[in-house]
């Protein structure tokens, strides 16, 4: 926790017409540290980190990265500051095979000389570079070669993952990465987003699995009606205040 | 949909619910290593399909006649199934973005009358070459910046339009009646032959390869299958989705120039009539090859397949002096097998991910 924070969001603020879907929320995430973000569906969670991928913008607030004021106006602006974002339908190419997958919209191809369009693609480099991400992540895969939309569910989310953390340099975020997914399937993302963070990434979680999050979160941040209401170290003493805060129960409202 | 969730019907006898959590014990007692087998030897034969279906015609046509496997013969196959696979290579490009350009037909009439009319105007051969192929382009992009642009919702309306203009327009400039007379550049490409074999088929071959090269190995042949996968995915990862769904649609129109200059060449003249459904034999190639309708899957193999099958099965129906009417029906048949067996193909993919699945986890 040294220094400035890999990305610090102040005072973000989000209208969609006289809704406020984000209203002065500020977050901070350290290399190597999972953030966990939690709130009930509503909550401002998705507006959240499409503002910080890129996908909206704010209407009030700043963002920094690595301490420096950063623009971040299209999804490409965010994916070359080195934050990727996996969203909840995972924006697979189900008729393209995993390498294909990860590189989509990047190929490495050459010759530079010609319009990237025209350039010819450079299978080796990208097999290779896609089989070290999926080694180094260890991920379960069949195979390189087959079609995406024949693998499971959790291989599929495995891929996004695996796909996100190969290029971000700095941040990823995910989108309820183990929703669809089951026990086994969850543990190998849960294992993954680890994995991240141990080579000092920062890690963005969405989730409403509580004890995913207790497991792998070092901080969580509950919004409510668009507004941070409260930010602790989830654990098993924490679960039921975390719980209290994002259905806004507990203490307030005696219901 | 019914029973594919639960894979295990063939391993059935063996489990028991109490053994129901599977995975975790993939040794003893399942067996699934047969059943993958089968399926993969399945999905094999399945991919295979229109090949194998292309076999059996070339077997039944050979054995149904004599005259089937003579050079001449297979000259003419070749020389009439070039058109139609020409076409159907620009065709499969734009329907593995999930679209179909039904203007092509016209488009290859309104190329020759051009061209006609040029010729007519001393024009050299370069000159009505490049007038026909101009031509497709230009009906290509008018096509593709209406349908992305337009934000019309289907390529089926604008391209369907624009069938009927473009076929308007080749009447209006020819008044209706074929125009006599090619340059010689046209006549050697799309009406000589090296002994039996017919140039066009050179012709062909270098549009396949072409187009093999554009789809397998280039950045650009990348995109046009991911538009097809995932639309929505192709734009947030940065791929010019637009710019894509433009171009496919011109190399369409340029193929469609391409076989404008073939049929010009066989006949030595420009007609509003040529090409007259010519687009639903591009499809029906496409189809019967073994590409997906749906978008995403097909390559160049698909188109050339698919035209061979269609022109063998003409070729030889006329060969036995069957009628026109039954050739129809045959091609029909043809199609609604080769998606069968898609279909088919896509139900033993489902069952062999779940296998493979449990296998893996």
């Amino acid at each position: 926790m040294s220094g400035a924070p890999l990305l610090a969001v102040h005072h973000a603020t989000r209208r969609f017409g006289a809704v406020t879907a984000l209203d002065d929320v500020s977050l901070e995430v350290a290399a190597g540290e999972v953030l966990a973000l939690l709130g009930d569906n509503g909550a401002g969670k998705s507006t959240l980190i499409k503002c910080i991928s890129g996908v909206l913008r704010l209407h009030s607030g700043t963002i920094e990265i690595d301490g420096r004021p950063a623009s971040i106006s299209s999804p490409a602006a965010a994916r070359s500051s080195g934050i990727e974002t996996v969203y909840q339908d995972l924006a697979l190419f189900d008729n393209l095979n995993p390498i294909d997958n990860f590189f989509a919209g990047r190929e490495l191809a050459g010759p530079r000389w010609l319009p990237h369009g025209l350039r010819v693609l450079r299978r080796g480099e990208m097999k290779s570079t896609t089989g070290e991400v999926v080694r180094r992540l260890q991920v379960t895969l069949p195979d390189l070669d087959g079609v995406v939309g024949l693998l499971s569910g959790g291989q599929r989310q495995a891929v996004a993952v695996a796909r996100a953390a190969a290029f971000a340099s700095r941040l990823v975020i995910l989108d309820e990465p183990t929703a669809a997914l089951g026990v086994r399937e969850s543990r190998q993302v849960l294992d993954m987003i680890l994995r991240l963070r141990d080579e000092g990434k920062g890690v963005i979680v969405i989730s409403h699995a509580m004890d995913h999050v207790i497991e792998v979160a070092d901080r969580a941040i509950v919004l409510r009606r668009g507004r941070k209401v409260g930010e602790m170290v989830p654990s098993e003493e924490t679960h039921r205040d975390i719980v209290a805060l994002i259905v806004g129960g507990g203490r307030v409202s005696p219901s | 949909m019914e029973s594919s969730r639960s894979p295990d019907s063939p391993a059935g006898p063996a489990g028991s619910p109490a053994e129901r959590p599977g995975p975790d014990t993939p040794g003893p007692g399942r067996g699934p290593e047969p059943t993958g087998g089968v399926l993969v030897l399945t999905l094999w034969g399945l991919r295979a399909g229109p090949a194998l279906m292309l076999a059996g015609v070339v077997l039944a046509a050979t054995l149904s006649t004599p005259l089937f496997m003579t050079t001449g013969n297979i000259g003419n196959v070749l020389d009439a199934s070039a058109t139609i696979a020409v076409l159907g290579i620009g065709q499969l490009l734009v329907i593995i973005t999930r679209g179909i350009d039904l203007s092509v037909g016209s488009t290859v009439a309104l190329g020759s009358v051009i061209g006609a009319i040029l010729f007519d105007h001393h024009a050299g051969g370069a000159l009505v070459i490049a007038a026909m192929l101009a031509v497709g382009a230009a009906v290509g992009i008018a096509n593709g910046l209406v349908f992305v642009y337009g934000r019309v919702p289907h390529p089926f309306i604008v391209t369907l339009a624009s069938l009927s203009i473009v076929r308007g327009l080749a009447l209006l400039l020819s008044h209706g009646e074929p125009k006599f007379g090619m340059p010689g550049a046209v006549l050697f490409l799309g009406g000589e032959s090296i002994g039996w074999f017919p140039h066009s088929a050179f012709v062909l071959a270098a549009i396949a390869v072409l187009g093999a090269v554009l789809l397998g190995k280039l950045v650009w042949g990348r995109w046009i299958y991911a538009v097809g996968g995932n639309p929505e995915a192709a734009r947030r990862t940065g791929i010019p989705r637009n710019r894509v769904i433009v171009s496919v649609y011109v190399l369409s129109g340029l193929a469609a120039g391409v076989a404008a200059i073939l049929t010009a060449g066989r006949t030595a003249s420009g007609s509003p009539d040529f090409g007259d459904l010519a687009e639903l034999d591009a499809i029906a190639a496409v189809i019967i090859g073994g590409a997906a309708f749906a978008g995403g899957r097909g390559h160049v193999g698909n188109a050339l397949v698919g035209a061979l099958t269609i022109g063998i099965i003409r070729n030889v129906l006329n060969l036995l002096n069957v009628s026109a009417f039954y050739q129809m029906i045959v091609i029909g048949v043809a199609i609604l097998m080769a998606v069968e067996i898609d279909v088919i193909r896509g139900r033993v993919e489902e069952r062999f991910r779940v296998r493979r699945g449990e296998l893996l986890s």
